[in-house]
């Protein structure tokens, strides 16, 4: 990691695990399971800029595997296993397994045939979920309590389980940020850029593109997980397929195949969002109005726009 | 009576893939011509449902409501083309799946706010109210029927266009290698326009015939768009005949998912298993179908590129 980015997020770091002591006082309170949100969404789409961004999978079915992980939560908390040391590492390992054996059948498929392929599958997820009456079908299903961590972490309080998720989010988006460093982010990235020529050096391009398929997939997994830990209820609704595309749309506003870019993008979505909602009911416009011009104007996304102007001064 | 049965459920899923093609045909041939991913083609089968919805309650008359619906429709799409469609041909898929979705929004918006947040009735014509008996025992939808017919017609018009016209031979050209056609003098930017404004008028006719049937509400364009969507990806891109071939293939698959499987499931598994799997096996009948049909034929089934 370079100098001048290590300060900046150890600053940040601080400042987020600040917040649940801060909050009260300014009557804030309410802010804390917000903040969580956009903490749990933002590794949900950090998941997706690392096959997206860093791997040019362009993957419409990521909401899909938030829901296996959330999915898994639900099934071992209904068979009365409530500890997060076994319900965590099972929703990553599942969701995990899910998105390998997808992943299997899309990446034989490219450009267009990819995105409708992994569409695909997320909508039989989808249709599964809807299905599960035990588990609440269209309904959703409501768990019993918080996971439990033992040794003394409460995770019903509202501060503890912040501080859960944020050093899990923040050891994930590491490790992440680190695998796209490695030899192996690089022969990602490698064949992100030309495929044939990586082939032709004999990377095995398929086996590359699977594994960071399936390491996505189960990010996207614990993500469910935490989601479904944090507010206690899971639908079909968070598979829906405009929520694979809401992720998309986080990941290229806050830009592609750059480690700030999932976590930036879920910030200013989800801040926009709850922003817009106070001032109207149809906030959904402009929205819309800003993805078009992300679109058309900032192809890069936000997190592209500082280097840009570093570039412009020097 | 089974058989009956059958002949009933036949029909539905050729209508449903009817309507299917009607909407997967524009977005193919757009796909295919200027390889635009145009998401928000569902947003444009919603004005189509919406206005006629509207039009028929107001005048009474269901012909002049479809007609209005299509020439509303094609004017929306036509702005909708030179403010944005232009800026998108030059970008990658993801910038038009960003810029479309966001077009979904806004348009999801505007219908909220013209016809508030609920479902809006759209009545069935009055003279096609009542069943008609086509064989011994089978009454059927009169309206249904004219749903068929008319998607048999513009079916068989677009086959004729594209295939047996100068204009449908540049269009074709235009899909299978644009280069090449433009260098052979063909203007396939206007020819696209055409094709785009074709296309917002077939989603549009789709929406208003859909509209008695299905429920007419914000949100029914995204529902629709992902079955279009498997059809063109099943029927091969820049293909309508491989967009015709999908989209009854979709229709009945989905049918069969919906009626049969069900039915074969009660008969052969436990009750309690089969009400779980019966719905499953009805929603994911046509997505495996594409996966299947993939596994097989990376780039569909009539594919214009090769």
């Amino acid at each position: 990691m370079k100098k001048s980015v290590v300060i900046p997020t150890l600053v940040l770091l601080v400042a987020l695990a600040a917040f649940p002591l801060v909050a009260p006082l300014f009557g804030m309170e309410f802010y804390i399971g917000f903040v969580r949100r956009v903490l749990i969404m933002a590794l949900a789409a950090a998941s997706l800029n690392f096959i997206l961004g860093f791997g040019g999978m362009v993957a419409l079915g990521h909401a899909g595997f938030i829901g296996v992980g959330a999915y898994t939560v639900v099934a071992f908390a209904d068979a009365g296993v409530m500890s997060a040391w076994v319900l965590w590492p099972m929703a990553a390992l599942v969701a995990g397994l899910v998105a390998a054996l997808i992943g299997t059948v899309a990446l034989r498929t490219r450009g267009v045939y990819f995105i409708m392929t992994t569409l695909a599958f997320a909508q039989m997820l989808y249709f599964i979920a809807v299905s599960l009456r035990k588990y609440g079908g269209d309904d959703g299903y409501t768990l019993p309590a918080r996971p439990e961590l033992g040794r003394g972490i409460d995770l019903a309080n509202e501060s503890t389980f912040y501080w859960v998720v944020l050093v899990l989010v923040a050891l994930a988006l590491g490790w992440m940020h680190r695998a796209t460093r490695s030899r192996f982010g690089h022969a990602l990235m490698g064949i992100r850029d030309n495929e044939t020529r990586m082939r032709a050096l004999g990377y095995p391009v398929f086996r590359i593109q699977l594994v960071a398929f399936a390491i996505a997939g189960a990010v996207a997994g614990l993500a469910g997980a935490l989601l479904a830990g944090g507010n206690g209820f899971i639908s079909p609704g968070a598979m829906h397929w405009t929520q694979s595309a809401t992720l998309v749309v986080m990941v290229v506003i806050g830009g592609l195949g750059r480690s700030w870019g999932g976590p930036v993008g879920a910030a200013v979505w989800l801040l926009l969002e709850e922003v817009l909602k106070q001032y109207s009911e149809y906030w959904h416009l402009p929205l819309g109005l800003l993805l078009i011009a992300v679109a058309l104007w900032a192809p890069k996304g936000l997190a592209a726009l500082s280097r840009r102007k570093k570039a412009v001064t020097a | 009576m089974t058989g009956i049965l059958f002949l009933e459920q036949l029909l539905n899923g050729l209508g449903f893939g009817l309507m299917l093609f009607l909407l997967a045909a524009g977005l193919t041939l757009v796909f295919g011509i200027m390889d635009v991913l145009n998401l928000a083609h569902g947003s444009l089968f919603m004005s189509g449902a919406y206005v006629a919805a509207q039009a028929h309650q107001q005048s009474g008359s269901f012909v002049a409501a479809i007609a209005l619906a299509v020439l509303v429709t094609v004017v929306v799409a036509a702005l909708l083309e030179v403010l944005l469609m232009r800026q998108l041909y030059k970008r990658d898929h993801l910038a038009q799946v960003l810029a479309t979705f966001g077009v979904i929004l806004v348009a999801d918006d505007l219908v909220k706010m013209i016809w508030g947040p609920s479902p809006v009735m759209a009545p069935t014509p009055a003279a096609l109210s009542g069943p008609i008996e086509i064989i011994d025992g089978l009454p059927y939808p009169a309206y249904r029927l004219v749903i068929l017919g008319a998607g048999v017609l513009v079916a068989l018009a677009l086959y004729l266009l594209v295939n047996h016209t100068r204009v449908g031979m540049r269009v074709r050209a235009g899909a299978s290698d644009r280069p090449m056609a433009e260098l052979m003098g063909v203007h396939v930017g206007r020819i696209f326009n055409g094709v785009f404004l074709l296309g917002a008028a077939l989603a549009a006719l789709a929406g208003a015939l859909m509209g008695p049937i299905v429920a007419v509400q914000v949100g029914m364009g995204e529902q629709i768009l992902i079955p279009a969507l498997v059809v063109l990806v099943i029927g091969g891109i820049g293909s309508v005949r491989g967009a015709f071939v999908a989209a009854l293939l979709v229709g009945l698959v989905d049918t069969i998912g919906r009626a049969f499987l069900p039915m074969l499931l009660r008969a052969t598994l436990p009750p309690a298993t089969a009400a779980d799997l019966g719905p499953l096996f009805a929603e994911v009948a046509m997505y495996a179908l594409m996966v299947v049909v993939l596994i097989f034929r990376p780039s569909g089934l009539f594919s214009a590129r090769t």
